[in-house]
């Protein structure tokens, strides 16, 4: 089978893969460099990008969600309650909760998918903040708004005298590098197969899409499902190392930041949502902290939203392309990005 | 029995009144610049603590510091619009995330400013009428500001809209923006206008407000979301679908959160929005789809 798009001569292919083993390499070390708080961050940051990651995988089709955050809850409760009322498996447990939380999109998606652009965006919201509400209100099973204690953690391995235990940010650390990593990788794949065409249809031409016979609402359910799916994985990772989860760790205010990570990073290459959430983290919880402005923090935060968003429309994915043109002596001015094209601008017609 | 229905109707008419003068802001400006103020519930908060600042901490008369609210915040609606909003025009996300980032900006500025905790302000009036004769059914003067102020400022702007030149420019504006800026109509004049208006009447809300609620500095988070549902039921870019909505929900949520719980109600109010979604996907009195 030719691998879709993808006939690049070896040569070409030599430099991301040694830039891709050279990242991992970084990754493996990274955790022994670090604080003890600063590994909890590491540990939250992978699971951020599994979340914008999976969250891009809606936003291709052109649909802009609010309720991701809750999505990543359904993942996070259902896991949680499989493995401590049923006493299944964690790792089972998260695997059936991620498959709760496509599901639970599945039938979302009925309302949902009839509406689009900004009615979507605010409908996805109060379907999520229903659910929300729903763990909040019903104490048998979720607990209330105080949520769920005593989320049973990955269990201790043994292999001869070595002991792993997950409690340790360091192990958990590796454990979810090895997840989001697989997702990641499955991700990719995705979105260069015929489905990850038919999503980029579907958004920029949905019209003619549905004239040669790509089902419309099939193919954003499809998405819709797929992001819940690794949403849902995400949230799983999230409560088992948490050990205890209520309904604001899953707000509006998370899912702003899902956004906010998104859309300064850039949404039109896979890399993009990656970039945004490493270095907002980095900018946000070590940079500031370590200057000690705490009541400042999200006023600086703040600007630099607004600074990104003025000045580089289309996210800190295009820095790079920018900077090498740069030193190419070549001026940026031409193909300076139309403010309208605003990478996933919700779709209208 | 009778009392407590005729409480609850108050109630209800005291809380459509307080989200129609923040909804129709949110519509106004949406309609005008195609832009989703999520700033909007710390212009509400901004405005509350204007009244803070002046009456609470300043002793000037309460009228007073209202009116310096609308104004005040009225200018950094003006400001907002020339800075942030005026690049992003018809750009919704790029919209979104800067008001999300200017609310960042306001919240930390007056927590910088007040503290996070909550404010104490003395009530202005301490009159309460019984309206209906009986002594279990109230209504305090000063929520009765409230009521009169959204009658009053809607009004006046309805009248503004409808039968002044600018006014017209203004829904032409929300209408066609291209096709009024070929008549003559300046987009970023009408723009500002809008914008001042919106922010203005979300100030009011604020300021007359503040003595009712309780005030701290993410007084604003619980609002906009309010105000969200409501436009959204009623169309977003209809005035008038905003004011049916902001009576509709205020009623449907003050009668569960009495007869119910305030969490039910919640969730009453969010179904309530779907169920209007998935009938009408555009709202109530929505027709155009500018998003």
């Amino acid at each position: 089978m030719p691998k879709g798009g993808e006939a690049k001569p070896t040569a070409a292919l030599w430099k991301p893969a040694l830039l891709l083993i050279a990242v991992y390499a970084g990754l493996i070390v990274l955790p022994h460099l670090l604080s003890f708080s600063q590994k909890e961050i590491a540990v939250f940051l992978l699971i951020n990008v599994l979340l914008v990651v999976s969250y891009r995988v809606l936003t291709l089709t052109g649909e802009w969600s609010l309720g991701h955050a809750v999505i990543m809850g359904v993942g996070a409760y259902a896991s949680a309650l499989y493995a401590k009322a049923l006493g299944v498996p964690v790792p089972l447990a998260m695997l059936l909760g991620a498959a709760t939380a496509g599901l639970v999109a599945y039938v979302l998606s009925f309302p949902l998918f009839r509406m689009k652009g900004f009615y979507f965006l605010i409908g996805s919201f109060a379907a999520g903040e229903v659910i929300r509400l729903l763990w909040k209100r019903f104490r048998d099973p979720f607990g209330g708004p105080k949520g769920i204690k005593g989320i049973p953690g990955l269990s201790d391995i043994e292999i001869g005298t070595l002991k792993i235990a997950f409690w340790d940010p360091v192990n958990y650390y590796y454990v979810c590098l090895l997840v989001v990593t697989l997702s990641l990788v499955v991700l990719y794949r995705l979105e260069r197969s015929r489905f990850g065409l038919t999503f980029h249809a579907v958004h920029w031409q949905d019209k003619l899409a549905e004239s040669v016979g790509v089902d419309t609402r099939r193919t954003r359910t499809l998405a819709f499902v797929v992001a819940s799916v690794f949403g849902g994985l995400a949230g799983a990772l999230l409560a088992h190392y948490l050990g205890t989860i209520n309904p604001n760790r899953f707000d509006v205010e998370e899912m702003v930041f899902v956004l906010i990570w998104v859309i300064v990073g850039g949404t039109s290459t896979f890399f993009g949502p990656i970039i945004g959430v490493v270095v907002l983290t980095i900018v946000n919880e070590m940079v500031l902290r370590e200057m000690g402005v705490d009541q400042a923090r999200p006023l600086i935060y703040g600007a630099i939203l607004i600074a990104s968003v003025l000045f580089l429309p289309q996210g800190l994915e295009s820095l790079g392309p920018k900077i090498k043109r740069l030193f190419a002596g070549r001026p940026d001015r031409p193909d300076r990005p139309d403010r309208r094209q605003l990478a996933g601008e919700p779709s209208r017609d | 029995m009778i009392d407590l229905l005729l409480q609850t109707c108050i109630n209800a008419i005291y809380a459509a009144s307080f989200m129609a003068l923040i909804a129709v802001g949110l519509v106004l400006i949406f309609g005008v610049m195609g832009i989703i103020n999520f700033a909007h519930g710390e212009l509400y908060m901004l405005g509350a603590y204007v009244v803070v600042f002046l009456y609470a901490d300043n002793r000037l008369p309460f009228f007073l510091a209202v009116a310096l609210g609308l104004i005040f915040v009225g200018l950094v609606g003006i400001a907002m619009e020339r800075t942030l909003f005026r690049p992003m025009r018809d750009n919704p996300l790029g919209g979104l995330i800067v008001s999300i980032g200017f609310l960042l900006i306001l919240q930390s500025a007056v927590v910088m400013g007040f503290g996070v905790r909550m404010e104490h302000i003395p009530p202005p009036t301490q009159v309460i009428f019984h309206p209906f004769g009986l002594e279990g059914v109230v209504l305090p003067l000063q929520r009765l500001y409230v009521i009169a102020a959204a009658v009053l400022l809607l009004g006046a702007l309805g009248i503004f809209l409808r039968k002044s030149r600018l006014g017209w420019a203004l829904r032409a504006t929300a209408q066609d923006p291209e096709a009024a800026a070929l008549q003559g109509i300046s987009i970023n004049q009408t723009a500002r206008i809008a914008m001042c208006i919106g922010a203005g009447l979300a100030g009011v809300a604020g300021a007359l407000t503040a003595p009712l609620v309780r005030t701290y500095p993410y007084m604003g988070h619980s609002v906009i979301v309010t105000a969200f549902i409501i436009i959204i039921v009623g169309g977003i870019g209809s005035l008038e679908g905003a004011v049916i909505a902001a009576v509709v929900y205020a009623f449907v949520h003050t009668f569960v959160t009495t007869f119910a719980d305030g969490v039910i109600a919640d969730i009453v109010g969010l179904l309530l929005m779907l169920a209007v979604l998935v009938v009408r996907p555009t709202g109530l009195r929505g027709t155009r789809d500018r998003a």
